[in-house]
């Protein structure tokens, strides 16, 4: 409990560097356009993502179906616009395309389509699914020797799901290795605190006795995650869970820990102004 | 019926390296002997059906053909979004064996009786909605469904059943079988209606009726092109299923002859379970006769309806 809290106080305390402020412009960016949007669950997963993306995937943005690639499935789906912001950065799709976000006819809806979107690995959107459609991609890799990884984003409140605790005993049960679950533990979730609605803690403790090897590290901290990914496995014949303490809304002062900016409708002048002066002009 | 389907999964892995078996908590044995064949592709996963439909969708999309398997009502009831998502939206390639369609469990009461199953299931968009009516047509289905695009939610029944089906009469996923040649009425039946639809046929002939039968064992996607073949010439259409009346064979017969035919519709007679859940145990054939798909009380109505006099289809005017 006192590494949780200290890693919390570093993702408030936590710098962002350029790049992560330029993700953080496209997802407002969208988000300005379409008029809506989850600002503050993308908010807490940009350096997770970015990290993933950059540094960590086995992926070809010229080829997002190559057998051999990477998978990684964006469980909380409501947290599409930093997975949005880092694929069209990577080149799965063009950068113009953020801007039709929630359009009619854009390939960019609220939560990740697949078929609709290069490079989004499954549909998501409804949570507790995300873990088992991965325990099923890591045990067919294993099963055709195949030496591709799969992640996994979950959000904290995602995991008040029962369905992932039946994927995290079959992964265990399976000593899936090459599965990483990546908890985005931001501690607030639609309604409130986690702590209020459902609480998760002694949340290592439990991934420890479901079977897998824990570690715990600040969520905003791109040289803390490099490391920790660079890492897997983490054990031997045990999945991996990546505990993240991040901020909802991080980078933004005002949406900062703020459940009232878990999704946001249009963004007032005031607001704009707030951002460019957090961000940069956007 | 339920063996041979469990057996067909063993000899499909045998020649196709693709087929996983994935059960959730079966009974003790099932599918011993491919567990020893191919002990790789024999997954017992536990009392979790929601992850394994979702496993089931990541295995699948690795190019496997899974084949998951438990009790109707927690295939269907318990892990819906799964099915939905997972399966439908993604239009997956598993297939789903249920074991106990209908009434089948009728002794362990309502928690294990699937009795709108189908309805769901033939909501969902990219799902194959089959019941066979016994252990040969089962066997044949399961050959189809090695290459079926998308998911296939099988609906089987107890075992045991009489074997009606007829190897000349082939199977294809979606082509329903003429199994008597239509006459006054045209009974269309799934599953193990078939059997009681027979039997009553035989009986309204004797009353001089001739009972045509459709066997429709694919419920989506409908064979609506040998359906209107088939009730041309009759004066009723009777629809038969071990099925609550709402969104099951006989919704789906109505809303294509609606959607076909307009305002020329054929007189219809749905046959049915009631709008509730059953609080009576006792067998499934105990519970079918209570509920009037016996075939006798299935002649009976038929006769009744029958007799009727056809209300004339009212004049169209244009306004």
């Amino acid at each position: 409990m006192i590494q949780t809290s200290l890693h919390a106080e570093a993702a408030l305390a936590c710098k962002l560097d350029e790049r992560s402020l330029y993700l953080r412009r496209l997802v407002l960016g969208a988000v300005r356009s379409a008029g809506r949007g989850h600002v503050g669950p993308a908010l807490s997963l940009i350096e997770i993502i970015r990290v993933l993306y950059d540094d960590v995937l086995r992926i070809d943005p010229t080829h997002p179906r190559d057998p051999g690639r990477d998978r990684a499935i964006l469980s909380k789906g409501h947290g599409c616009l930093a997975l949005y912001a880092l694929l069209a950065d990577r080149g799965f799709f063009p950068l113009s395309e953020l801007d039709g976000f929630c359009g009619t006819d854009s390939i960019l809806g609220g939560h990740p389509e697949y078929g609709m979107v290069p490079g989004v690995e499954a549909s998501t959107g409804a949570l507790g699914h995300g873990l088992s459609i991965g325990v099923g991609l890591a045990l067919a890799a294993r099963m055709r020797d195949r030496n591709y990884r799969t992640f996994v984003l979950l959000g904290d409140g995602e995991i008040n799901e029962g369905s992932v605790w039946e994927a995290a005993m079959s992964a265990a049960k399976h000593g899936l290795d090459n599965l990483v679950a990546i908890i985005d533990y931001n501690k607030l979730q639609s309604y409130g605190p986690t702590d209020y609605v459902l609480p998760l803690e002694p949340l290592a403790d439990k991934w420890r006795s479901f079977g897998f090897a824990v570690e715990e590290l600040n969520g905003h901290d791109v040289g803390a995650l490099r490391n920790a990914l660079h890492k897997i496995p983490l054990a031997a014949g045990r999945p991996a869970a990546i505990i993240c303490h991040t901020v909802k809304g991080k980078g933004l002062p005002d949406a900062e820990s703020n459940a009232d900016w878990h999704h946001k409708n249009k963004l007032t002048d005031h607001e704009l102004d707030a951002i460019r002066v957090a961000v940069g002009d956007f | 019926m339920r063996n041979t389907a469990m057996n067909m999964v063993h000899k499909l892995a045998a020649r196709d390296e693709r087929v996983l078996y994935i059960g959730s908590d079966p009974g003790a044995g099932t599918l011993r002997a491919m567990s020893r064949e191919f002990p790789r592709r024999h997954l017992i996963e536990g009392i979790s059906e929601a992850h394994i439909i979702g496993m089931s969708a990541g295995l699948a999309m690795e190019g496997f053909v899974p084949y998951v398997n438990t009790i109707a009502t927690f295939l269907t009831r318990r892990c819906y979004e799964q099915v939905a998502v997972d399966l439908c939206l993604h239009n997956l390639p598993v297939r789903l064996i249920a074991n106990g369609g209908g009434l089948v469990y009728a002794p362990l009461g309502p928690t294990h009786q699937a009795i709108e199953d189908i309805a769901i299931m033939r909501a969902l968009p990219n799902m194959t909605v089959v019941c066979p009516a016994d252990a040969d047509e089962a066997a044949r289905l399961m050959e189809q469904t090695l290459d079926w695009p998308g998911p296939i939610y099988i609906r089987l029944a107890k075992g045991g059943d009489a074997v009606v089906s007829r190897a000349e009469h082939g199977f294809q996923i979606g082509r329903a079988i003429v199994m008597r040649q239509p006459g006054d009425v045209l009974m269309v039946t799934t599953g193990i209606m078939l059997q009681r639809a027979l039997a009553a046929a035989d009986l309204l002939a004797a009353q001089g009726i001739r009972a045509g039968i459709l066997h429709m064992h694919t419920v989506k996607p409908l064979d609506i092109e040998t359906l209107l073949q088939a009730i041309r010439g009759t004066r009723l259409v009777v629809t038969l299923e071990e099925h609550v009346p709402s969104g099951g064979l006989g919704s789906a017969v109505a809303e294509a002859l609606i959607d076909k035919l307009g305002h020329g519709l054929p007189a219809m007679l749905r046959l049915s379970l009631p709008d509730r859940f059953m609080h009576n145990y006792g067998s499934q054939d105990s519970l079918l006769k209570m509920h009037g798909l016996a075939p006798n009380a299935i002649a009976a109505a038929i006769e009744r309806a029958a007799s009727l006099p056809v209300a004339p289809s009212p004049p169209l005017h244009s306004t």
